[in-house]
């Protein structure tokens, strides 16, 4: 395979971007926005770029390249893709030009200057590039710290009243996790010293035949990490805080790509290093996946911040992909890899229009809300259809990944995915929940304050006492200084707003209709992983007996 | 079931569902621009799917084979699964097309001027028409996924029309009942598909019927009940029927075509479609017939006790789909049967909730009867269009129902042995119920006199809204003659359900027909002696008996539901929360502050964000260091 610089390009150009635009003016806001947008379309068409080259049934890895690195260890500074890599790094280059936009008209907190949070995001999606198409395991360590440090900034000082501490968090949570993984990264290289020669290079170490002892301990270090990130249940608890206080394109690139480099990294990882231990422990992480399913999904339903809602509901989601991927089957690995991208659209979009009714109202409380459909109704429909898209009705992109998932887990692991499927109920839950609470009923809260109607009048006649009435825990408010509560008139989405929404809402769209694109590019790469994992990666109904 | 590939007009068939769903997309995408002539589009693409589902339907019946797929495109192909974008047309799928289109388009005109008014009429045609193509394809497509996806399009087009008023509390709450209580039969569906793949390694019709002969009975049995669990939670069957009488929030065209005629005969349809999969399990059979005989008699039972016309003709939906139900329990001797009485009371049922919105739309949208009275000679349309659906419903010799509901009774009783026995008299019992309830409804609504609440106008409806009534009146009227008697259904239907045997009559048909005429007369008579004699108080008697109490609380189905599954429900999300954020988060929190050798540690790491990272790095590198010692040395 000759080399490409197509990738290498795609992790330059973003970091030089970030350099470019941290080296303007401060006061040059309008300038810096405008490269960070031009910077991230630029990487969006290498990645079309990389698409359109790419060979579905070729080479398990593809626009391959490297030089020596650290030649004293072995790192090679080696990128290259598979059908999973690649369509992340489509994820990638769609939404960080649509955070860039949706971030447009931020305005950033005192002693911050926007140019900065256009740097960091610019760093943030070259890391991120780079840790999809590493193919050295200590490259890909590296961007894997790496990329905390972006978001951690962009948390930390763009973020709502309690930044600080979801930031710290966010850190500390990740920085144990990397820890742990950075010990096996450092065991795989005595491993593979051991067994010969001593390298990082993804493709040699997955030939290794690592004893099972070894395996078992190797598999944790990668998989504390891969759960924390992604999260799993129980190591969730710092992502609500994150999601919830990071600004809203940072909450996007947060759940709608970082957690799935956990997700990622069991895939390209977790299951062709340590064939045995993913076996061996596929029960025990399939525990969490449905747990988290089901916790979550609960959860969810319980919040009384919208941000925080989402991220739960987004912690339910991973366990459908982390369900996906230990089941051990080419149909329902698929729908996991699938249900990332999907994910990150749904989810991205839940989440920008949360923001864009946050920015109107000043309040991240559901029960601050009420009646908004009626006054600003192109709001409430895309609202529906991300809310649709999120608890995954046929026709949206979740549909297809959610369905491949469940369809697939079904013939190996029955019960998991009985339970599992109860979770498609929660989902339709908490959505209109959220959707009949904000939208639906008459017009209330802080976007109509004229319309303050007396205390006791029952909204939600069947929800019983659960409606938080807008007076009650009002302790949360957007990011200081809290915008005054006078937008009596209500806008419905503006130009730009609509410029935000709309390729996600096509997509969302298109996806859901026509996925098999998607899926010829993301299969074969499945397929490999699960025969590397040893399962039959054809076979389902020949191991189907005794489920009824 | 041999199936052929699509040629010339059926090959297009893909056009019926991509016109309505093109008028969906213009109305929705086009904004405020389509607002004055989008009620027209809607309806107009609506017709002209009815035009080409005509068309088709005749070639269909000239061909040789009937029983065509027309395969559009792979929607999902990885590892062993296979599932196309295809349909298929058989004289099942044919007969469902056209009465969704034909009874669609006919409430389309009619909301042309029942929906004149209001500012979000475009909307309301956008939904409309978005709930005609999901339920088009509900029923043309070739495999259960197909089938799957129109099954949730129409649980959302549901949805959107049930809220269409959604500043109304009480609207947006039953639509979202709605659909939760949808989604959890959908879970049953979901499971049936699982297993067919999980079994037989295909979701596709043909496949799947083909296969069915091989698998296990036990597996047969849980795909029959999975099914059944899908199907009673679209078609408003016990357990699952309390979201239907909810969903008359929405405005009244959309009860007469989602929530009576189309969507919730979809169970109906399931099942009829799995006939290969029923015919090998008795099992799932009795328990589909016990369903079908429960809620036959739970809605005739609560349908008496509502003063809401809208209600009651819900719980007349619940209970008459509780027919359909019940013979398609019985299996091929039912299936025609059940299709036959699905058709006409989506003639007559349609048409009743037609006529009740025409009654509204006079009464400034009341729904109470006790406020209404004597509208016969204000409404002479609506009285004779309405009280031909109300005779076709009771049963009323040679009109439809009288036909179609006599041939699920005869199906039950020629079943045989007690349990035949028991299914017809319920079947009879349901049908002196029905006439009681409805007589009620016809007293209360056009008969005594007048209980108006002061400054209402009554008035007949325009032309536009009385004209499909009366074309819905002549189907309650003819359509069960043309189908039972002068054009068998079953005949048409033979490729899909194959010959029945012909059966011994335990009881002579004619002697069926006078007796169920009998108890029709009784229930008839009754609701005159109770209600028509007397004068309908304004306002409901509070001192009833026990009985009326728990009918008039849907015999507490809602109660049950509520202590059952939602309040331990809320209870169960809040504990959960209060754990997660003091149990789980709490017991990180606290091991990070151990580790750091002070409780304090954490929260002074908050103060400062720059200090706190170096701390953290800090951390970080002397951990990587250790981590390298303990490597190096191990």
């Amino acid at each position: 395979m000759s080399d490409s610089l197509l990738l290498v390009a795609m992790v330059a150009v973003p970091a030089v971007g970030a350099a470019v635009v941290a080296a303007l003016p401060r006061e040059r806001t309008a300038l810096a926005r405008q490269l960070a947008l031009g910077v991230s379309l630029v990487v969006l068409v290498l990645a079309v770029l990389a698409t359109l080259a790419f060979d579905p049934d070729g080479d398990r890895f593809q626009l391959t390249s490297s030089v020596p690195w650290i030649e004293g260890f072995g790192v090679d500074f080696a990128l290259g893709v598979d059908g999973i890599a690649l369509v992340m790094l489509l994820l990638v280059g769609v939404l960080v030009p649509v955070v860039v936009l949706a971030s447009w008209e931020d305005q950033p907190p005192a002693r911050r200057s926007m140019r900065t949070f256009f740097a960091w995001l610019l760093l943030l999606e070259a890391c991120m590039v780079g840790v999809f198409a590493a193919t050295d395991v200590f490259l890909f360590y590296v961007f894997f710290e790496a990329m905390l440090v972006p978001m951690y900034f962009i948390v930390g000082s763009y973020g709502g009243p309690r930044r600080q501490y979801a930031a710290v968090k966010f850190f500390l949570y990740s920085l144990v996790g990397g820890l742990v993984m950075l010990a096996a990264v450092i065991g795989l290289y005595v491993v593979s010293e051991a067994a010969g020669e001593g390298t990082f290079a993804f493709e040699s170490l997955r030939q290794l035949d690592i004893d099972p002892a070894a395996q078992r301990l190797l598999f944790l270090g990668f998989f504390v990490a891969f759960a924390i990130k992604a999260p799993l249940v129980p190591l969730h608890t710092w992502l609500p805080d994150a999601g919830a206080e990071a600004p809203i394109g940072g909450s996007v690139l947060l759940v709608g790509v970082l957690d799935k480099v956990g997700t990622f990294g069991f895939l390209r990882y977790c299951l062709p290093l340590f064939p045995d231990a993913s076996r061996e422990f596929a029960p025990f992480v399939l525990v969490l996946a449905v747990a988290g399913i089901l916790y979550a999904a609960l959860l969810a339903m319980g919040q009384s911040d919208m941000k925080r809602l989402v991220s739960y509901t987004s912690i339910a989601h991973f366990g459908f992909i982390a369900l996906g991927v230990f089941a051990f089957s080419t149909e329902a690995g698929t729908g996991a890899v699938l249900y990332m991208v999907n994910h990150g659209i749904a989810t991205g979009l839940l989440f920008l229009v949360v923001g864009m009714l946050i920015a109107r109202g000043g309040s991240r409380l559901v029960g601050d809300y009420g009646g908004v459909a009626s006054a600003a109704p192109k709001l409430a429909g895309v609202f529906l259809v991300a809310g649709l898209a999120s608890l995954a009705l046929p026709g949206t992109n979740s549909f297809v990944s959610e369905f491949l998932v469940l369809i697939g887990s079904f013939p190996t692991r029955p019960v998991f995915t009985i339970l599992a499927t109860v979770g498609i109920i929660l989902a339709a839950i908490y959505v209109l929940l959220l959707y009949q609470r904000t939208m639906h009923g008459p017009q209330r809260g802080v976007l109509f304050p004229a319309a303050d109607e007396p205390a006791g009048d029952a909204t939600a006649p069947s929800t019983g006492g659960h409606g938080a009435t807008s007076s009650a825990t009002a302790t949360l408010t957007a990011p200081a200084p809290a915008p005054a509560r006078a937008t009596s008139r209500l806008r419905d989405l503006s130009r730009r707003e609509m410029t935000v929404v709309a390729p996600l809402v096509a997509l969302v769209i298109a996806l859901g209709v026509y996925p098999q694109p998607l899926i010829r590019l993301i299969e074969p790469a499945v397929a490999a992983t699960m025969s590397d994992v040893g399962a039959d990666p054809a076979g389902t109904t020949a191991t189907s007996e005794g489920t009824d | 079931m041999d199936t052929v590939a699509a040629q010339g007009l059926l090959s297009a068939t893909w056009l019926v569902i991509a016109l309505p769903l093109l008028g969906a997309a213009v109305l929705l995408l086009g904004g405020r621009r389509t607002d004055r002539w989008g009620h027209l589009l809607g309806t107009a693409t609506v017709v002209a799917a009815f035009v080409v589902a005509l068309l088709i339907t005749f070639q269909l019946a000239g061909e040789e084979q009937r029983s065509v797929t027309a395969d559009l495109f792979t929607f999902v192909s990885v590892g062993s699964l296979d599932v196309s974008a295809g349909l298929l047309i058989d004289p099942l799928s044919a007969t469902f097309m056209l009465l969704i289109t034909g009874v669609g388009g006919l409430i389309h005109v009619y909301s042309m001027g029942y929906m004149a008014h209001d500012p979000r009429r475009r909307r309301f045609f956008a939904y409309l028409n978005l709930f005609v193509a999901a339920m088009l394809l509900l029923v043309l497509g070739d495999n259960y996924v197909a089938l799957y996806v129109g099954w949730e399009g129409v649980g959302l087009a549901s949805y959107l029309l049930i809220a269409f008023w959604h500043e109304r509390p009480a609207a947006a709450t039953a639509a979202k009942k709605a659909f939760v209580m949808n989604r959890v039969g959908d879970v049953g569906l979901a499971l049936a598909i699982f297993v067919m793949f999980a079994q037989l390694g295909t979701v596709s019709y043909e496949g799947v019927f083909g296969g069915a002969g091989a698998l296990a009975g036990g597996t047969l049995t849980a795909l029959g009940l999975l099914l059944l669990l899908g199907a009673c939670g679209k078609s408003g069957q016990f357990p699952l029927q309390a979201w239907l009488p909810d969903a008359m929030e929405g405005p009244t065209p959309v009860s007469a075509l989602i929530h009576a005629a189309t969507m919730v005969t979809a169970g109906v349809y399931l099942i009829a479609r799995s006939a290969p999969i029923y015919d090998l399990t008795p099992t799932a059979r009795t328990v589909v017939l016990a369903v079908g005989a429960v809620t036959l008699l739970y809605g005739a039972v609560v349908g008496c006790a509502y003063d809401d016309i809208k209600k009651v003709l819900a719980y007349s939906t619940v209970s008459q789909i509780g027919y359909m139900f019940l013979a398609v329990g019985l299996g091929p001797a039912g299936y025609a049967a059940a299709i036959a009485h699905l058709l006409t009371h989506g003639f007559f049922k349609a048409g009743l909730f037609l006529g009740a919105g025409s009654v509204m739309h006079a009464m400034d949208d009341q729904v109470d009867m006790r406020r209404f009275g004597g509208l016969a000679r204000k409404l002479p349309v609506t009285f004779v269009t309405f009280g031909l659906g109300y005779l076709a419903l009771i049963g009323f010799p040679f009109l439809s129902g009288y036909w179609t509901k006599d041939a699920i009774i005869e199906a039950a009783l020629d079943r045989g042995g007690w349990s035949g026995w028991l299914l017809g008299a319920v079947a009879v019992v349901g049908a002196g119920l029905t006439a009681f309830y409805m007589t009620r409804l016809m007293i209360m609504t056009f008969f005594g006199r007048p209980r108006w609440t002061p400054g209402v106008h009554p008035h007949e409806s325009p032309s536009v809204m009385t004209l499909p009534m009366a074309l819905l009146a002549v189907g309650s009227v003819a359509a069960g003659f043309l189908l039972v008697v002068v054009a068998p259904l079953g005949d048409w239907l033979e490729p899909v359900f194959g010959v029945p045997e012909e059966a011994e009559h335990v009881v002579a048909p004619a002697v069926v027909g006078i007796v169920v005429t009998a108890v029709m007369a009784v229930g008839v008579l009754a609701a005159w002696l109770f209600v028509g004699r007397r004068e309908v108080p304004e306002v409901a008697p509070a001192r009833v008996s026990p009985v009326v109490r728990a009918a008039r609380r849907s015999l507490y189905a809602d109660a049950v539901n509520e202590s059952l599954f939602m309040r331990p429900g809320q209870w169960l999300t809040r504990a959960l929360v209060w754990v997660d954020n003091r149990g789980v988060d709490g017991a990180v929190n606290g091991l990070a502050a151990t580790l750091g050798g002070s409780s304090s540690r954490l929260g002074r790491a908050q103060t400062g964000f720059v200090r706190s990272y170096a701390l953290g790095m800090l951390g970080g590198a002397v951990l990587v260091a250790g981590a390298l010692l303990a490597v190096t040395a191990g």
